[in-house]
């Protein structure tokens, strides 16, 4: 099973969790429907469509409503303390998430306590307080936008609200910024930062960048950042190795906005709709004379 | 509320700003109590500036106003009036983190973006209507995003007066930019 944690704006949402199905672009947990938009929600639809498409392991989301008072993400660490060990996960991949160190710190005991050890990845706020908590390096994946990733390389921000100027210029370069960030400890072992292009990094090098097709204008579309962890998820899911997974993901998510004729407006639905396609033609060209590797 | 500021690294060094002896700063529970105070102080004319706390605040959220020292009373007293209390005043005795100032813009011909620190915002310039938010990743971040987007400038809440968290307040600094540009 993959897990993935995170957050849906609306407050009278309770804390659910299950397998997470996408039905006429709606998706369903327990006896919920929840509809795709940008946030969680949105990284869920990108991570059931890709993984009813490579027949990779089951989706199980733990969500639940918060509209940014903390409350609701409160609730949801408080039971992923008390429960998570109970569960077996190839990857756990956390997500929109009031940013707590102190409620970060006991998830991650928590996890330890699993076996095995899931891939974890984590992104949005979770994200955030996992740099904060000084435990960046316990991560498998980090998966900032450029904005995100100048906070990390600024050891002294506690939120990407207050990076310094001279880091977030425009004239700081990925990799100066990428080095910073592990020079500091703030990344976790493999970062996939999300531009153009997109780079995939080690605390050693750039392993990899991708930065074909360019759409300038996916930057625009809320939700692109969240599909791409979605896919990035299921793809470290199913048996591809860390930087392999990450470049299919970022490729695979832009060429979905290759095939929905996207620009500045285009809302994140349309792409995710096309996954498929999309996953068809990365893998076809990645994998010319095998298939990819199964779960 | 957010509690980075009294985690690990304390020792991290912070702003680069001198403190300044005739301010102080007004601690609160949470962002919208900082938000709402901010307004209703700007709108009276005082001087204030929303900064990040010093390491050594051990309450509150991770917002605080700074104010003069000298109109305390009178600052305390407006509050007062608007049902709003501080959790503390405290003098500044160390620099303050200052929240971004450095706004990207990208046009797109039709569409304009503007993103501080983390949080982008994009309009069709015809109709000034709110096409998509992206970036951010605390959970007011997808709930300003329902509440805005397909509205015009005009017709939508302002991400101060809906959000809770740093990242809806630097929304609010990218949205306010692209209303000076449009």
């Amino acid at each position: 099973m993959l897990g993935i944690v995170g957050t849906v704006p609306d407050l009278q949402f309770p804390l659910t969790h299950g397998s997470v199905r996408l039905v006429d672009g709606c998706l369903q947990i327990k006896d919920r429907d929840l509809p795709v938009n940008r946030g969680t929600p949105a990284l869920l639809a990108a991570a059931v469509k890709a993984s009813e498409w490579l027949d990779s392991p089951q989706i199980h989301a733990f969500l639940v409503g918060d509209i940014g008072k903390g409350d609701g993400s409160r609730e949801l660490y408080q039971f992923l303390t008390q429960h998570l060990s109970e569960f077996h996960f190839e990857v756990l991949t956390f997500h929109y998430l009031q940013p707590d160190v102190d409620w970060h710190n006991r998830v991650l005991f928590a996890i330890e306590t699993m076996e095995p050890r899931p891939i974890l990845i984590a992104d949005a706020g979770f994200m955030y307080a996992a740099k904060m908590s000084g435990q960046a390096p316990c991560y498998d994946f980090f998966t900032p936008d450029v904005g995100e990733l100048a906070f990390l390389a600024d050891e002294s921000a506690p939120h990407p609200f207050y990076t310094r100027g001279f880091i977030l210029h425009e004239d700081n370069k990925v990799p100066d910024l990428i080095q910073r960030a592990y020079r500091y400890g703030n990344a976790a072992k493999y970062l996939l930062v999300k531009g153009q292009p997109d780079y995939i990094a080690t605390e050693k090098q750039i392993a990899a960048t991708v930065d074909h097709p360019c759409y300038d204008a996916m930057e625009a579309i809320g939700g692109t950042g969240d599909t791409l962890t979605g896919l990035l998820t299921v793809l470290c899911g199913a048996g591809f190795k860390p930087v392999e997974a990450a470049v299919l993901a970022a490729m695979t998510n832009r060429w979905t906005g290759h095939y929905a004729d996207h620009n500045p407006a285009t809302q994140i639905g349309d792409l995710i709709d096309k996954i498929p396609q999309a996953l068809t033609a990365v893998l076809a060209q990645s994998f010319p004379n095998r298939s990819p590797p199964k779960s | 509320m957010l509690k980075f500021f009294r985690k690990e690294k304390p020792d991290r060094p912070i702003k680069d700003k001198k403190p300044s002896a005739d301010r102080g700063i007004l601690v609160f529970e949470n962002t919208s109590e900082v938000i709402q105070a901010e307004n209703i102080l700007k709108r009276s004319g005082w001087r204030v500036r929303v900064m990040g706390p010093p390491p050594e605040i051990q309450s509150g959220c991770d917002l605080v106003i700074e104010f003069p020292l000298i109109e305390e009373l009178n600052i305390l007293r407006e509050l007062r009036h608007a049902h709003i209390s501080p959790l503390a005043v405290v003098p500044v005795t160390a620099p303050l983190l200052a929240p971004v100032d450095l706004f990207h813009t990208k046009d797109f011909g039709d569409y304009l973006m503007v993103r501080a620190a983390n949080m982008k915002i994009t309009v069709a310039k015809n109709s000034l209507k709110i096409v998509n938010i992206s970036g951010g990743g605390c959970p007011d971040v997808p709930f300003l995003a329902q509440e805005m987007v397909g509205k015009t400038l005009a017709e939508a809440p302002r991400p101060r007066d809906l959000g809770h968290t740093l990242c809806g307040y630097a929304l609010d600094l990218a949205y306010e930019e692209l209303c000076r540009k449009c």
